[in-house]
């Protein structure tokens, strides 16, 4: 199922003018920031099909840059998103992209910060709802609907297994896993849909775990606004 | 949830014993795993979000960003005071109260997404009149958005809610489905007229393009708007005297996704065809294009890398 529950057809509550082009940008911005885990100095944009057409009369470009800053989708601020990002220091670039796009409303978000980067590529499905469909290079699809953590890791035998482990044992239901590698033995990534939130210590754990390099975590509907 | 069709919808209400918003809110209780009193009161929030902008939008407070549109609510709201208005004092305010709520939204005020934005007037331009006329409580019209929300649930699923995906049919089509299907409940309305009201009202936006003049949520969004909710008065209307939608609801599902697939990328939210590529269309996007150019509300300078 595309939409999972009455919220996401009644709801979001959010700053207009489009839930596609506006309060689903915002939260394609969120998990692009959450990836990175960190203050993007340095943030560039791409925007495809129907994105490309219309992102700055809809006001695409501040929502994703709201996102960015980690505001919700009804956050008054969002109209100010440039100057507030200029503030900060984030230097932020936007471009229509060439070529066609998987889905009419496609977005690409590149982001640095001193030490770290990410790529994320991204749809607006409707009624601000989001499909993420590349996470820094691997083909991970997940909708952020529940807290989902990203984890990357080497493609070895017994690495998924040691982390629904640890989730299994904090009473953590899995929803949904994707995973995708770069090649046998390679690089990996694993994202992971649960129910319930995952607590810092538990992310911690999973960081530690033989073979993992790297984690993020997406909880759109909890966190604070930085 | 436990039902993918408004047929099953139909007959967990009936073999429940319990009114679609009940089956609704129990379904989502389960998905959330939060109490059904916690997700009340989410969506009597959001109620609460719908009746402000439609306060703020009758009182002309929301003149859109780009200076296109504004103050037609409070205009149709005048008319429709007046003893000859053609649709009566209640189908003028829904239609009035609908242009409010996107009046709203093009201002970049808040709104809540019904199923989207571009289609967000419909719901509490319907709903809010309706509990005026009729005396309903705000509980009451809490129940309507969990039916209305199991309605477009399905529409969602099996078809789409974006004008970049199906055309305006999605989007202000599925609004209306959404409304008249819970008005009819709210009226007293059997499960399955519920679902007729639903299938009469989308029957009657097959093939509605999505073509937003400048690419902005505003002409003809607002308009169709204020058109949807009357017309969903119309199709609960037609659905609680008895009339049934012979395609079952359904199949017309179906046929919103079968059009919307159909529809050529210039009529599906890329203003690259129908109103916005009238001459007039044109025009206003090139004005609109050097305006914003110049006006700098827009902090663009170093921060835009085209």
């Amino acid at each position: 199922m595309r939409f999972k529950d009455v919220f996401s057809i009644i709801g979001p509550s959010m700053i207009g003018p489009s839930s596609s082009h506006t309060a689903g940008a915002v939260r394609l911005g969120r998990v692009a920031r959450e990836l990175l885990g960190a203050m993007p100095k340095e943030a560039d944009i791409v925007f495809y099909g129907s994105f490309a057409a219309t992102y700055a009369g809809h006001g695409t470009d501040v929502a994703v840059v709201a996102g960015l800053l980690r505001f919700g989708t009804d956050d008054a601020r969002i109209p100010d998103s440039l100057r507030l990002a200029a503030e900060v220091g984030m230097k932020v670039t936007f471009r229509a992209g060439a070529g066609a796009a998987v889905h009419p409303n496609t977005l690409s978000v590149e982001l640095r910060s001193d030490d770290r980067f990410c790529r994320m590529t991204g749809c607006s499905i409707g009624g601000g709802n989001i499909e993420v469909i590349e996470a820094s290079g691997f083909d991970l699809r997940f909708t952020a609907d529940y807290p989902t953590m990203i984890v990357f890791h080497g493609d070895r035998t017994g690495v998924l297994a040691d982390i629904t482990r640890l989730l299994s044992g904090a009473n953590v239901n899995i929803g949904y896993m994707d995973v995708d590698r770069k090649g046998r033995l390679g690089e990996a990534a694993t994202a992971v849909e649960t129910d319930g939130g995952l607590s810092d210590d538990l992310l911690e754990e999973i960081g530690r775990l033989p073979g993992v390099t790297g984690i993020s975590y997406i909880d759109l509907n909890g966190g604070a606004e930085a | 949830m436990r039902f993918r069709t408004l047929n099953e919808l139909a007959e967990l209400s009936v073999r429940e014993e319990k009114p679609i918003y009940r089956v609704m809110l129990e379904d989502q209780a389960m998905e959330s795993g939060r109490t059904a009193e916690r997700e009340w009161d989410k969506m009597k929030q959001y109620y609460g979000i719908m009746k402000e902008a439609v306060r703020k939008g009758a009182a002309a407070e929301g003149g859109s960003r780009s200076g296109l549109t504004g103050g037609d609510a409070k205009r149709t709201l005048d008319y429709a005071l007046r003893p000859d208005s053609s649709l009566a004092l209640d189908a003028g305010k829904a239609m009035a109260y609908a242009l409010a709520v996107s009046e709203v939204n093009a201002s970049m005020g808040r709104i809540v997404a019904t199923p989207t934005a571009g289609s967000c007037g419909v719901i509490p331009g319907v709903f809010v009149s309706s509990q005026e006329r009729f005396g309903w409580s705000d509980d009451d019209m809490v129940g309507g958005l969990f039916c209305a929300g199991a309605i477009g649930y399905v529409i969602a699923n099996n078809s789409f809610i974006s004008g970049a995906e199906g055309g305006c049919q999605a989007e202000i089509g599925s609004a209306i489905g959404m409304a008249a299907g819970a008005l009819t409940e709210l009226k007293g309305g059997s499960p399955a007229q519920v679902v007729h009201a639903v299938g009469l009202a989308l029957k009657n936006t097959l093939g509605l393009i999505c073509d937003p003049v400048a690419g902005l949520v505003e002409i003809p969004c607002i308009v169709r708007n204020g058109f949807g909710a009357v017309n969903a008065l119309a199709a609960a209307d037609m659905a609680l005297a008895g009339v049934r939608s012979v395609i079952p609801s359904d199949e017309v599902i179906q046929v919103m996704l079968e059009v919307g697939g159909a529809m050529p990328d210039i009529h599906r939210e890329t203003a690259q065809g129908g109103l916005a590529q009238t001459p007039t269309g044109r025009r206003l996007a090139e004005q609109l294009a050097a305006g914003t150019r110049t006006s700098g509300d827009r902090k663009d300078g170093e921060n835009d890398g085209e």
